[in-house]
């Protein structure tokens, strides 16, 4: 019975947001004059309909499980991390520059690791400072968290632009070809001139690791229980600031792998501006996802399809139309999740007791509750 | 070269005090500002649609108000009537106003980055300060600050606001509707920042993609490094508006790289929040989906 509830709390937002997403489209499609049956079939033929374009949106949903990843473990230890933008350029960023330091000659198999260990610490490094102000002093990792996009974006800018690492009259560094992580078409020939590469591999691992460090293991345990309430985690002897701030760089360091994806996997070089938007979407993966890792990787390929399916149909309609129909997503799970929660707590035949839901430390922060979904 | 500099802070800084002023009031009601952004963008998208069509910049200002008055009551809707995570309602807010910008955009005008030449404040071909100080959003950016003090400390509705951000559950046993004060406030904090983005269309006498460029977090910065207080806020817009306008002067000697003049509102604000200039604390139930 409780498990059934469960599967329903976390399925009913996530089926009325595609019913509310699809009204929209419609709407959207219709105000453009064309047919939303037919939009709607060029979309699905664009992504799942052939190799290529399941090769595209396999290639987006690897950058949006690690952001989706980064986003969910924050929110699991009751944390929101607005950051994996800024966190996944850093990566990127750190993964590129490692890659050019290196020499050609230790070849891929010493120098990929190296990357993306360099991707994880420029990451990690972004998460650690909402996380040292947020264990030391108190300060909210949502407007931190936020700042600090914009401080990085703009110092990463900087670096690139007025730093002397861009190659001349681009924004992007030299290509460093022998740290490049190899293209899934020179295997399976069908995702040929498709960007999915075999980051995607590291994308699965780092999301099996990352359910088995939240749910099988102490650290994982204790960070959850911050999450529901630091108060009584607190007393059962969780060092709570030290699970804060430890989440906060796990986080980041999720964010920033997520780099490695284009740098070593598609373009072989650091190029500004390439996190584009990703790192926001995150925060819609999670949401969707549930903040677990299976269901992360899962809206990771929703949005990516419906990232890829923008550019399908955009000969009928402007692709900015996925645009919406994210955001409409987002809030009408939003909306949902609490009002799905309420109406079966109402359910008569319910043998659990009603949960304190109006008021109590649980939801004296906005993520809490949105954590033990 | 004074003058220069002060009068390009008063541009600058008239977007930030319209955001800055509709953020404050949402959060002293208990409701994150997260869509402070995607309010000025919907608001300088409806001023465009409307000075666009009718040809008057009033009726711009009056479509952009509206524009932002029912982003607001989205807004609203998420987070007061369905307990929505009022975090990630702001984040699908802007997202959502990007988007639908970019899409009529090309539906009205057949390009997604800008729309055509609009009318706006200040005829064209006057001398820059003439023009500038003509524009009646201007008086009415300064002007919002101040009165948004008295609204929130010295009237019913202000008091009002202040006690459901407190303390929610003291102002419902004391008679007072919640959700209806929140409704309120959030409404009017989307038409208030969108009248920053009215200025900037107007003031251009275009819509471009994504021109508001960040400009509704630094209200928010502005929102927190002024301690949630409308004078205070006031000040920080003027301050971070300040050192916007002295990089412009500058910038041709390269003495500062832009970038890092960039990152002046978002590190004062981080040193704020660490508590290094005085502690920055929050409207006690801000953020709480119900109350």
């Amino acid at each position: 019975m409780r498990a059934t509830r469960a599967f329903e709390e976390a399925v009913l937002p996530t089926l009325t947001a595609l019913l509310v997403a699809l009204v929209a489209g419609d709407l959207l499609i219709l105000s453009y004059g064309q047919a939303p049956g037919e939009v709607w079939a060029m979309m699905l033929r664009g992504t799942w309909g052939n190799a290529y374009g399941i090769g595209q949106l396999l290639y987006k949903a690897t950058t949006l499980t690690f952001t989706g990843l980064a986003v969910a473990v924050g929110l699991r230890a009751g944390l929101f991390n607005i950051g994996a933008e800024s966190q996944l350029a850093a990566g990127g960023f750190c993964a590129a520059l490692v890659g050019l330091a290196l020499p050609a000659a230790v070849g891929p198999w010493i120098a990929v690791p190296l990357c993306i260990v360099a991707a994880a610490i420029g990451g990690g490094l972004v998460g650690l400072v909402p996380g040292v102000l947020r264990a030391r002093f108190g300060a909210h990792e949502v407007i931190a968290t936020i700042m600090l996009n914009f401080v990085v974006l703009a110092f990463l800018n900087w670096a690139m632009a007025s730093g002397g690492l861009a190659v001349p009259e681009t924004l992007h560094t030299t290509a460093a070809p022998h740290a490049a992580v190899p293209r899934l078409a020179s295997v399976f020939a069908a995702f040929h001139g498709s960007a999915a590469n075999f980051v995607i591999v590291l994308a699965i691992l780092v999301a099996a690791l990352t359910g088995w460090f939240l749910f099988r293991t102490r650290y994982g345990f204790e960070l959850r229980a911050v999450g529901l309430q630091p108060a009584a985690a607190e007393n059962g002897g969780i060092r709570v600031a030290r699970t804060w701030l430890m989440a906060m760089i796990v986080s980041g360091a999720l964010a920033g792998m997520g780099g490695t994806n284009f740098v070593l996997g598609y373009k072989s070089y650091y190029e500004d501006g390439f996190a584009g938007g990703a790192g926001f979407l995150g925060i819609a993966v999670a949401l969707v996802g549930r903040n677990h890792p299976l269901g992360v990787v899962l809206a990771a390929l929703f949005f990516a399809t419906l990232s890829q399916g923008g550019l399908a149909i955009h000969a009928l309609v402007p692709k900015q139309m996925v645009e919406v129909l994210e955001g409409v997503v987002i809030l009408a799970v939003a909306m949902s999740v609490p009002e799905v929660r309420r109406l079966l707590r109402a359910r008569p035949r319910d043998p659990s007791p009603p949960a304190p839901v109006t008021s109590g430390a649980a939801n004296t922060s906005a993520a809490p509750a949105l954590a033990d979904g | 070269m004074i003058g220069v500099i002060l009068l390009q802070t008063l541009r600058i800084a008239v977007p930030y005090l319209f955001a800055a002023s509709g953020g404050v009031l949402a959060e002293r009601a208990g409701i994150v500002s997260l869509a402070l952004e995607g309010f000025m963008l919907g608001g300088a998208f409806g001023a465009t649609l409307g000075a666009h069509y009718s040809g008057s910049a009033w009726v711009g200002l009056l479509c952009g108000i509206a524009a932002g008055l029912a982003l607001g009551a989205v807004h609203a809707l998420a987070c007061v009537r369905f307990g929505a995570n009022q975090i990630v309602a702001g984040v699908a807010l802007n997202l959502m106003v990007v988007g639908a910008t970019r899409f009529f955009l090309r539906l009205a005008f057949g390009s997604s980055s800008n729309s055509p030449r609009i009318t706006g404040f200040g005829g064209e071909g006057t001398a820059g300060a003439l023009q500038t100080f003509a524009n009646p959003l201007l008086w009415l950016g300064l002007a919002v600050m101040p009165v948004l003090a008295f609204v929130v400390m010295r009237t019913r509705f202000g008091l009002r606001v202040r006690a459901v951000g407190e303390k929610p559950e003291a102002a419902e046993s004391l008679g007072v509707r919640v959700a209806t004060v929140r409704w309120a406030a959030v409404v009017a904090s989307g038409g208030l920042a969108a009248l920053g983005g009215c200025w900037l269309a107007l003031d251009q006498h275009q819509f471009t993609d994504q021109m508001t460029a960040g400009r509704g977090f630094i209200a928010l910065a502005a929102v927190i490094f002024g301690r949630w207080e409308p004078v205070r806020a006031g000040i920080a817009c003027l301050l971070f508006a300040f050192a916007e306008a002295l990089q412009i002067q500058v910038q041709g000697t390269n003495a500062i790289p832009s970038q890092f003049v960039t990152m002046i509102p978002y590190l004062l604000t981080l040193v704020a929040l660490a508590g290094l200039v005085g502690r920055s604390t929050p409207p006690a139930a801000l953020g709480r989906s119900e109350g």
